[in-house]
């Protein structure tokens, strides 16, 4: 990124902003890549969507189909089957590689689906005062204590199951959060004079909310959001592990639940219960290291004494 | 959060907080209508799922569980039956919800209860430690391997102790049922089989107290108060324990009551996993089915305790912080 020898004046104001945009991106990062758990956390994201991502390409999905297992019945660790098999004979390996690719995409659909509600309520219950925000700010406390593990339970029982109901459950349940937090920092960034400017101006509420408020607001709502993929990629173990996952499609939980069917603790078989708990283990904290590292970068209060 | 108007008095700040309880309860109950007598959209087809039935049949189940009435009229039924503390009749057992869920009420409370104080006793302790030895060894790996079992699936943490322990507790269940019935001995048993539940719950909850603490105990340090404490030549122990953990404690006792919801659904799947007969065990074992007047019950039943955690924090946090009482 270097500005030399462009000079100012050749640039219309567009460029300009992305220009600052950019140098502002950069700053960012260096500050973002001082911290090692960040780099750490991001390493390992990016590992896990490939390996999500590739899947089909590097391994075959037969191995996931329970007539065409070739292994013994909960086997534990050899040499063709590096995890163990399941008790259908199915390798576990296999079988957790697999299931990052539901894991992660519920995760992120759901933490995307729980951020974008969080959002638009709390702008809305900010920048609207007087009774919409009373009524919005009543109804986000109530969801903010109802706890959220018992309403995601009743909605996917009631809904057809299916990875789109397990979204859904999670995403409805969890976005309070996001909205008390928006609306705390739509209200400091609405009281600043830029906005009594605007509104002199005779911007309208649209206006304003997405030319001043919402680029105010994003940043924090993106470190949210990262942060909010842990809590959905945990919620959606927990539900598959309820059984109120889709039977046919492999995920981490889903793992977790047949191995409690199959009574895999008491009969001791750890190689069916490691694999999938530490993926989700290693994955949340990697979104937890990365979202604490963003926040670090927003701000600097928290920042380590230098 | 909506702070009493000046010269508005103690009364008014409790009435306003009782008034937003009950409206939130009733929100719970109409919800819970919603959940479980509207949107599975028939009911009775859900309960007899995968059986052959005739519509004669069909027609009997819809009259008995008054569906055949029109929505309003059903809701006005339900509202009624519920302020009765009659909460339906399970589909499974055939019994009421009510009774059963005063039955499993107790081994959740003692469970939940038991989970949360040792949590928050251990949360404190290690996040004030931490905090005050800022950077050092202790503070990292505390701090890491808090956010590790925080990263972990609560049920998962409760699998993998079962396997590794499995020998040393009970696999399951509250008590064995050849103890002798004396005080003594039935206490021992349940505490024996309390104790890998207990274990699971706390690891994964304790690290929210914690961190909090930690980070409320920072934003403390450098305050002009502990200079002066200091200053006047105070120990540093004493700095802590007198000056700065009182302010720092605070938010993490509104926490302790806001997060509980937390701690119950981490009961649900304890109790799932070790088969701790509570409410928890119950929820997961009408889901299959799906015994939807159980889950209605505990919804319900779960969802009022947290509200009425969140009004007895709301008040606590009124008397213990002078600074709320004084706007």
């Amino acid at each position: 990124m270097s500005d030399e020898g462009v000079s100012l004046k050749t640039l219309s104001p567009r460029a300009l902003a992305w220009q600052r945009r950019g140098r502002a991106a950069a700053a960012a990062w260096r500050e973002f890549s001082s911290s090692k758990s960040g780099l750490v956390g991001l390493g390992v994201l990016v590992l896990a969507v490939l390996l999500a991502l590739l899947a089909p390409v590097l391994s075959n999905e037969d191995g996931l189909d329970v007539t065409k297992a070739t292994g013994g019945r909960m086997r534990p660790p050899d040499g063709n089957f590096w995890l163990g098999t399941d008790v259908d004979g199915r390798s576990i390996l296999l079988l957790t590689w697999w299931g990052t690719r539901v894991s992660l995409l519920i995760g992120i659909s759901a933490a995307l689906l729980s951020v974008v509600i969080g959002t638009v309520i709390g702008i809305i219950a900010a920048h609207y005062g007087r009774w919409v925000s009373a009524v919005l700010l009543r109804i986000v406390d109530f969801f903010l204590v109802l706890p959220s593990l018992v309403l995601a339970i009743a909605l996917s029982t009631v809904l057809e199951p299916g990875i789109g109901t397990i979204i859904v459950a999670i995403g409805l349940t969890s976005w309070p959060s996001a909205a008390r937090l928006v609306r705390a920092q739509t209200l400091t960034v609405e009281a600043r004079p830029y906005i009594e400017r605007s509104r002199a101006l005779g911007g309208g509420n649209l206006h304003i909310i997405v030319k001043h408020v919402l680029p105010a607001v994003l940043p924090l709502v993106f470190v949210n959001a990262t942060l909010a993929v842990g809590n959905a990629i945990v919620a959606e173990s927990t539900l598959a592990f309820l059984g109120l996952g889709d039977p046919f499609q492999t995920s981490w939980g889903g793992i977790l639940h047949n191995a409690t069917v199959d009574s895999a603790a008491l009969a001791g078989a750890w190689w069916y219960l490691l694999p999938p708990g530490v993926a989700i283990g290693v994955v949340v904290l990697a979104f937890t290291l990365c979202g604490r590292a963003l926040e670090t970068v927003l701000n600097p209060r928290l920042r380590e004494p230098r | 959060m909506p702070s009493p108007r000046r010269g508005g008095g103690t009364a008014r700040y409790l009435l306003t907080k009782l008034g937003g309880a009950v409206i939130s309860l009733f929100m719970v109950v109409v919800l819970g209508f919603i959940l479980f007598r509207v949107m599975p959209g028939d009911p009775v087809k859900t309960m007899t799922r995968g059986h052959p039935v005739t519509n004669e049949q069909l027609a009997i189940l819809e009259h008995r569980y008054g569906l055949d009435k029109p929505k309003i009229a059903q809701f006005w039924d339900y509202l009624v039956k519920l302020l009765h503390g009659d909460f339906g009749d399970s589909y499974q057992y055939s019994r009421p919800v009510g009774d059963m869920i005063l039955e499993k009420l107790w081994p959740t409370v003692l469970l939940v209860g038991t989970g949360t104080i040792l949590a928050v006793a251990l949360g404190l302790w290690l996040g004030t430690r931490a905090a005050w030895q800022r950077n050092s060894v202790f503070d990292k790996a505390s701090t890491g391997i808090a956010l590790a079992f925080w990263s972990m699936p609560t049920f998962w943490l409760g699998m993998i102790l079962l396997t590794a322990a499995g020998g040393l507790f009970p696999s399951g269940g509250m008590v064995y049922p050849d103890t002798p019935p004396d005080f003594l001995s039935q206490a021992l048993d349940i505490l024996h089989h309390l104790v890998l539940p207990v274990i699971t719950l706390v690891a994964v909850v304790y690290a929210q107290y914690q961190l909090v603490m930690r980070s409320s105990l920072l934003e403390e340090m450098d305050a002009d108060y502990l200079t002066t404490a200091r200053a006047k030549g105070l120990r540093d122990d004493l700095v802590r324990r007198r000056h700065a953990v009182p302010n720092a404690l605070l938010p993490t006792v509104t926490l302790v009551f806001l997060h509980l919801g937390m701690v119950v659904a981490g009961a649900i799947t304890v109790e799932a996993v070790f088969s701790w007969p509570g409410l928890g065990q119950m929820t997961y074992n009408a889901i299959g089915v799906p015994d939807l007047p159980v889950l209605q019950g505990t919804f319900i039943v779960l969802a009022a305790a947290v509200l009425v955690m969140n009004l007895i924090a709301d008040v606590l946090y009124r008397f213990l912080d002078p600074r709320v009482r004084a706007v």
